[in-house]
């Protein structure tokens, strides 16, 4: 794993389904002033910069690292873009991270974002060549069928999606920075919107959101003198798995177990339910919750939904998941990856405000992307490894 | 019978404005909007030789306001008249510019819209605008110096085009030739024996290329399924169900339309068989299958097919 690496400073956008107040240099600089804000660092103490944003048809700006250097205070530093569809905010976060474990750099600046208002995301994602043969109307589209396959085989009740849509639009009440922020969200509620792709409805999609989220990284020495309490990277792992091949799982991939058993190696931990104290994990349809919780080995297969209906994922449950909302509450997607490493680097420090999990000490910050074929994550302690 | 009478004084008023009014109004000819600042330290704007509060008399403090201001409350003209200073809807404002106290009452125009339009979504009370002056030359120190107020930029529109030559490549022109002749064509993995429908010359799995060609059978068996009820501009009607079709003779479920029953009728494990176009319509294109229907034969049990989702 080579130096430690210390998460110092954190700084999130409000996401919102349109930022028209700011270019995407400044929504970007919004999110980098307050991470540099929280380390009391400015744009010349970082040594490099490493962004994220998922594919470039979303806002139509081409190689965007060449665009944005100047507004991040890279000239004369490197930058580079990191690219792994809707995992790209944990993928970035860790290539940033990896800067500091081979000690190339004393403090690494990584951002992601969308601004997903400048298009279309549907279309973006839709968009199909001549000889394609695929039919699938963007996210929802694509993961509706392998949802209704986790459904039949672990045998499901109906209302454990609507479930988890509930619970982290709860969650999200609590989180500032947060897009959906629905009073008095309830099963009725969420049961009376309309499906969208069955067995999706409405409300357990995630929003389109504008936002950007950024997280300044740094050696131990570095860390030393970074005024708040810094998190640590307790491991770091990332897998990739072909999107169509004969035998491929796709409700539970083995790309996704592969990763959780490499950073769980690497963090001594052999019981993620009971050693993690909070996770925040890449949600974006409510049914994602118990086919991940399966993935990544909080509880057996067939049994994920078994933990949600338990109600041990809530914020007063033995394992909280997505404290912060999660991504069903927030989507601005190429930083949806990093927002997840970033809430569970805040949850160590406990600098989570109001959705804080009391006492936590280590956390897990995941982020898949694709056809579920991508998959970056890492856990971060409040003590240095 | 009323008999029209205009009354219309040679020339108009030779109105003499006063060393305040006088002063916005050279200032407004050079393009420039000023207040004056009241005894209690408001910006009056456009400035008065008085305060309109109490009758005290002005400060001779002339204070540069806007150019960018606020409008506070509008009144839509969706008809303008003759008279009206556009011809076009447009709205009549109350704009105070930054840095005044006070509003002026001017002409808003929000951009071109059809005689008769509702006000536009983004006019609403906070909007940002700007002054447009006429040209210098004409500028005669009048309020039409103003031609408008119109909003500031906020957005601009990126045209973007990508066009590209693409080559199917291989093995997917094969599986094109194929469909052509309403035959579906795969290939069998050297490695794992699989059969991947349609082919790409390689197998993900194993990493190694393909090249020995399967002919598969154009029913298959839905493992699982997707109601959308967005459309789609290759699905226009609503709901369409999206299926993972396996065919007989492949390893791998292909993505396609199924129809021919209600969307909630269709199942996982239902039997289906691809409905052709008819044979003149066809091309080089998987699209040569309409879609998928089902065929009366029994479902298959859902744990023969678990294992290809
Ligand atoms: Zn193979």
């Amino acid at each position: 794993m080579g130096n430690p690496c210390a998460i110092i400073g954190i700084g999130q956008t409000r996401y919102q389904t349109k930022r028209l107040d700011v270019s995407i240099a400044g929504l970007l600089r919004e999110a980098a002033v307050r991470a540099l804000e929280d380390a009391d660092l400015t744009w010349d103490d970082i040594d490099c910069v490493v962004i994220g944003k998922a594919p470039d048809m979303f806002e139509g700006v081409m190689m965007p690292e060449a665009y944005l250097a100047d507004a991040l205070g890279a000239a004369g530093k490197p930058v580079m873009r990191v690219h792994t569809a809707g995992s790209v905010g944990g993928s970035t976060a860790i290539v940033a991270a990896s800067m500091i474990q081979s000690g190339v750099h004393q403090r690494v600046l990584t951002i992601a974002w969308e601004k997903q208002s400048e298009s279309n995301a549907t279309w973006a994602l839709t968009v199909g060549g001549p000889h394609s043969t695929s039919l699938v109307v963007g996210a929802g589209g694509y993961f509706a069928p392998h949802i209704r396959a986790y459904i039949r085989r672990s045998g499901a009740p109906d209302h454990v999606g609507t479930l988890v849509a509930v619970k982290d639009r709860e969650n999200a009440l609590r989180n500032p920075y947060a897009h959906l922020r629905i009073p008095g969200i309830s099963r009725e509620m969420v049961e009376s919107t309309p499906m969208l792709w069955e067995p999706i409805r409405y409300l357990e999609t995630c929003p389109s959101s504008d936002g950007a989220c950024a997280m300044v990284l740094a050696s131990e020495d570095a860390a030393r003198r970074a005024p708040n309490k810094p998190a640590w990277v307790h491991g770091t792992a990332m897998r990739s798995e072909p999107i169509f091949f004969a035998g491929r799982d796709t409700v539970n991939p083995q790309g996704g177990k592969d990763c959780a058993a490499d950073v769980y190696r690497q963090a001594g931990i052999t019981d993620p339910r009971s050693e993690l104290d909070v996770a925040e994990v890449y949600v974006p349809f409510s049914w994602y919750e118990p086919m991940w919780l399966e993935n990544l080995g909080f509880c057996g297969e067939g049994e994920g939904w078994k933990l949600t209906e338990a109600g041990a994922t809530a914020l007063d449950g033995d394992i909280p998941w997505n404290a912060s909302g999660g991504v069903l509450s927030s989507n601005p997607i190429g930083a949806s990856g990093m927002i997840r490493f970033a809430e569970a680097a805040l949850q160590v420090r406990g600098m989570a405000g109001e959705h804080q999990v009391e006492g936590a000490r280590r956390a897990l910050g995941h982020a898949y992307g694709g056809g579920a074929q991508f998959f970056a994550m890492w856990i971060v302690g409040s003590e240095k490894p | 019978m009323p008999t029209n009478h205009a009354l219309e004084f040679p020339g108009g008023y030779t109105r003499s404005v006063g060393p305040v009014i006088g002063r916005f109004l050279s200032e407004l000819r050079d393009g420039r909007l000023v207040g004056v600042r009241a005894g209690s330290g408001r910006v009056i704007f456009p400035p008065l030789e008085y305060d309109p509060d109490n009758g005290h008399a002005v400060t001779d403090e002339y204070v540069e306001v806007g150019p960018s201001g606020t409008v506070e409350s509008f009144a839509w003209v969706g008809e303008p008249l003759p008279s009206h200073p556009l011809d076009r809807p447009f709205a009549w404002a109350l704009v105070r510019p930054d840095g005044a106290d006070t509003a002026i009452l001017h002409v808003l125009d929000v951009g071109e819209y059809e005689r008769g339009a509702a006000p536009p979504k983004r006019l609403k009370p906070g909007l940002r605008v700007r002054p447009r002056y006429r040209a210098a030359a004409e500028r005669r120190g009048d309020i039409s110096d103003i031609e408008a107020f119109q909003p500031e930029v906020t957005m601009i529109t990126a045209p973007s085009r990508l066009e590209y030559d693409l080559k199917p490549g291989r093995a997917l022109d094969r599986f094109l030739e194929g469909v052509s002749e309403g035959r579906i064509l795969g290939h069998r993995c050297p490695v794992c024996r699989k059969v991947m429908v349609p082919m790409k010359g390689l197998c993900p799995k194993d990493g190694v290329p393909t090249t020995e060609e399967v002919e598969v059978a154009d029913t298959g068996t839905v493992t699982t399924f997707a109601v959308n009820n967005l459309p789609d501009p290759r699905a226009p009607q609503v709901p369409f169900v999206s299926a993972y079709v396996l065919l007989d003779g492949a390893d791998v479920a292909m993505v396609a339309l199924v129809s021919g029953l209600p969307a909630d009728q269709v199942r996982m494990g239902m039997r289906v068989r691809a409905l052709w176009k008819p044979r003149e319509e066809w091309g080089r294109t998987i699209t040569n299958i309409r879609w998928f229907e089902p065929i009366d034969e029994p479902d298959v049990p859902f744990d023969r097919i678990a294992e290809y989702m």
